[in-house]
């Protein structure tokens, strides 16, 4: 009676993968991994690293634990963990990655003093009067007149962008840079229908709203459609 | 049962102790039972410019702290036939000396008796603050042409938005100079209401008979004659649920602004 075998190594044309079995225990696995890995230690004579992915699959592991699979690999082979790769991820992490990549619709007058912040994008159908702030973890898109500050990307997106019906910022934040609004603004300018953006010297840019599908292609979630 | 209005600006000497004094009177000229409450508390100014300094006795946390009744701390205004009362701030405490609780209690006391209760609201978004707006069932905001003013204005608006059971604050712009405003040199009412974006309740003219007036003790709003004196009514009024056009009063501004461009000669 031969068991299933918990722990195969196969080469991909991408590296080496090591395939771990799903609906065994986890020590099962540890000591499978452990043996496995001993055998074939005096095939291996290079000395360089070589890094492998190891694919989890339905199997849930805490981070403590991919440690101990990382180290556990490492001492037996001159083999690197690149990546552990799962297809289960916890409801926390789940909830977090559609917050970011979510776009909050909000209604109202961010006023002197308010600070509204979303961890994804942020659809503002009225103004941000000066001194009120928006920030938000992806881009940010003011259905109003921006007069106040705004920060896109706030976790450090560099690629996020800010667009306004009508651009009067006191100051624009993306990721890590700022950039303020000049200080003598001719009043009758058109700051209508503009974006802001980090160009490749790392500047806020602003431009023209149309500019951004050929700048952030990213933007556009529509699949398929014609 | 009366309703209370809390008048609000953020920022100070934007006009809300003149406003409060304008706009009880005002009432009180159309027949209501009107208490104006000062809520500056060791700033009380209210009772000067409605000159009834001479005759206060008892204030505010006397009041609340039931060393006398409700109503022997009321001074009346004897101009008005038992139709409008003040009750005055204290001046020798501060502002921690109230609670927002204590406010509560005291205008829902207060509304049995009276058609309008006008809470005059100390500047700042502190305690004084939250003291005049416990109370309150609508809010009006007063500001000036000024980009300070608003700014300030835009921040009380925020926070009056927060408060429970608050109807929308309405918006008074005051002391608007016509021709400051006509070269540009002041931010004009549509850029304010835009800005704010709240209803606006009324704009008054900035008239140097108004303080002539609070120097006398005497609010504006008893000179018929006066462009800030209609202005106060024609707010008062608008209180009431009369609609009177904000048109007319911009008409009437104008009228009052081709006066005195024919004054000067100009064409």
């Amino acid at each position: 009676m031969k068991n299933r075998q918990n722990v195969t190594i196969k080469g991909t044309k991408d590296g080496l993968v090591l395939h771990l079995d799903d609906t065994c225990s986890y020590e099962e696995l540890k000591q499978e991994l452990d043996q496995k890995l001993s055998a074939n230690s005096r095939t291996e004579e290079e000395r360089h690293l070589i890094s492998v992915k190891v694919d989890i699959g339905n199997r849930y592991l805490t981070d403590g634990q991919k440690e101990e699979l990382k180290e556990l690999i490492r001492q037996k082979k001159n083999l690197m963990v690149d990546d552990i790769e799962s297809n289960v991820i916890t409801k926390e992490e789940a909830n977090r990655l559609k917050e970011e990549n979510e776009v909050v619709t909000v209604s109202r007058i961010v006023r002197s003093g308010q600070v509204l912040r979303v961890p994804g994008d942020l659809l503002l159908i009225g103004d941000v009067n000066p001194g009120g702030t928006v920030i938000a973890g992806g881009n940010i898109f003011i259905m109003g007149v921006l007069k106040g500050v705004a920060h896109a990307g706030c976790f450090g997106n560099e690629q996020a962008v800010i667009a306004a019906s009508s651009m009067k910022p006191s100051q624009l934040r993306i990721g890590e840079y700022i950039n303020r609004s000049p200080d003598s603004n001719p009043a009758n300018e058109h700051r209508e229908m503009e974006c802001a953006y980090i160009n490749e010297n790392h500047y806020i840019i602003i431009d023209r709203l149309q500019a951004l599908n050929h700048l952030r292609p990213n933007l556009t979630r529509l699949e398929g459609g014609h | 049962m009366g309703e209370a209005i809390v008048i609000t600006s953020g920022k100070g000497g934007v006009g809300k102790t003149t406003t409060s004094a304008n706009i009880g009177t005002s009432l009180a000229l159309q027949g209501k039972k009107v208490c104006l409450i000062d809520t500056d508390i060791g700033l009380r100014n209210l009772d000067v410019v409605m000159g009834l300094e001479n005759r206060i006795i008892y204030d505010l946390v006397d009041v609340v702290e039931k060393r006398c009744k409700t109503h022997q701390a009321l001074v009346k205004d004897k101009r008005f036939d038992g139709l409008l009362y003040l009750l005055p701030a204290a001046q020798t405490v501060d502002k921690s000396a109230v609670t927002p609780e204590q406010m509560q209690e005291l205008i829902t006391e207060l509304k049995q008796d009276y058609d309008y209760i006008i809470i005059d609201c100390p500047a700042g978004i502190e305690q004084g603050y939250k003291n005049a707006v416990a109370g309150a069932d609508k809010a009006i905001v007063v500001t000036t042409p000024e980009v300070s003013a608003v700014r300030d204005a835009d921040r009380i608006i925020g926070l009056l938005e927060k408060e429970k059971d608050m109807e929308p604050p309405r918006l008074i712009v005051n002391r608007i100079r016509n021709h400051m405003m006509k070269t540009g040199d002041m931010l004009d009412i549509d850029e304010i209401t835009q800005h704010l974006s709240i209803e606006l309740i009324g704009i008054v003219a900035d008239d140097e008979e108004v303080i002539k007036a609070s120097n006398h003790g005497e609010p504006i709003a008893l000179n018929p004659n006066s462009k800030a004196s209609i202005a106060y009514r024609n707010i008062a009024r608008r209180i009431l649920g009369e609609s009177i056009p904000l048109q007319s009063l911009e008409d009437q501004n104008k009228g009052v602004f081709s006066k005195l461009k024919k004054f000067f000669g100009v064409r």
